[in-house]
């Protein structure tokens, strides 16, 4: 199992200049707060299902820019659809990192799809990501970060990682201070 | 790059000019018959980026992740996808997104699907109950106009705007 806070740390170390992150709501936005609270980072605290999409839009707009959502199972599972959408459009610059806990950890760990049945990694290849990965030990976390950071996209990567609960950290929650100190840190 | 010219009289193209004048860079779409002849247009544009939805909500937060690049956007629906947006609808209010969606109507003028009637019913309430400024266009003119003045006001004063374009208008689909 892979520790989902050093994970993400890993991820987000010497952050490339042009890396812009949408976090999927709830623990992958305590993640990346946590490991980085950067300008360049656009907290999701609702709209769940929306993270990639959003991403997607977002890749469209800023081509110049590696875009990377960062979010959980249940809230990629709630948006399966928009993985249908990116292979679509192939954006090379586009990016998705699920913390798979096979949980759905903000409402009381409830076991999710991902642990039952359902494997992302594969959905996502089969809509037309150019790549995905499965990672289940740190030993395996430079492969991800070189897929997340540098490979040509869409790429997808599953971090299995155990459901245990942890201190939140919580970022700006205010929509308006998110949106306004992201637009300023990426205008050009 | 395929080519495309509207049919005459076609009213849809007013939108499409509308839409070139704004400076509008990203379109989402669920399809729709009535608005097949704008989506063609777009696609043919060569400089709006057209993203075909397998849901509207998608649309939402694809427009807002747009927006955040400095890029803006249009989405076409149909009534019916109105409802399957309203949580994310939250994303436009709590963030204060611009956003505009050009909405073709059903289930209100000469409907011949009973199936499309609760959701074309409840389209203009569950827009205001989500913090929309809806219009209503009633003929291709308004359309064209209303489409324009939607853009800017979502745009300049950071409002989501629908437009509305009636059943009366689109004409009721009879197979």
């Amino acid at each position: 199992m892979i520790e989902r806070r050093e994970a993400i740390a890993h991820l987000l170390k010497d952050r490339p200049d042009d890396l812009l992150v949408i976090t999927g709501l709830g623990s992958p936005t305590y993640d990346v707060a946590a490991a980085d609270d950067a300008a360049e980072n656009f907290y999701l605290w609702g709209a769940m299902g929306g993270a990639a999409a959003m991403a997607l839009g977002l890749a469209q707009a800023r081509k110049d820019k590696r875009v990377v959502a960062i979010t959980g199972d249940g809230e990629m599972l709630m948006g399966m659809g928009s993985l249908a959408t990116i292979g679509a459009r192939q954006p090379e610059n586009l990016a998705i990192v699920v913390i798979d806990n096979e949980a759905f950890g903000e409402t009381g760990g409830q076991a999710s799809h991902t642990g039952l049945s359902t494997n992302l990694a594969a959905v996502a290849l089969a809509c037309g990501f150019r790549k995905v990965i499965t990672a289940r030990k740190a030993s395996e976390l430079d492969d991800v970060r070189a897929l997340v950071i540098e490979e040509k996209g869409p790429v997808l990567a599953v971090l299995k990682t155990s459901a245990k609960e942890l201190a939140r950290v919580l970022p700006e929650r205010d929509g308006h201070a998110i949106r306004n100190r992201f637009k300023k840190a990426v205008s050009t | 790059m395929a080519t495309f010219s509207f049919a005459e009289g076609d009213w849809r193209a007013g939108i499409f000019a509308q839409i070139k004048a704004c400076g509008v860079q990203q379109m989402a779409y669920v399809p729709d018959a009535c608005h097949a002849s704008l989506i063609k247009a777009c696609h043919a544009d060569g400089y709006i980026d057209c993203t075909e939805l397998t849901t509207e909500e998608e649309g939402v937060a694809l427009l807002a992740g747009a927006e955040l690049g400095g890029m803006r956007g249009v989405m076409l629906m149909q009534s019916s996808g109105v409802g399957n947006c309203v949580n994310m609808f939250s994303l436009l209010k709590s963030c204060g997104f611009p956003f505009v969606t050009l909405v073709t109507m059903r289930g209100e003028w000469g409907e011949f699907n009973p199936w499309q009637v609760p959701m074309g019913q409840a389209t203009e309430e569950t827009f205001k109950r989500s913090g929309f400024i809806v219009y209503r266009a009633d003929t291709g003119e308004d359309a064209a106009a209303m489409t324009g003045s939607a853009i800017r006001l979502a745009y300049d004063s950071n409002c989501a705007v629908a437009v509305l374009l009636s059943q009366r208008l689109i004409g009721a689909k009879t197979f």
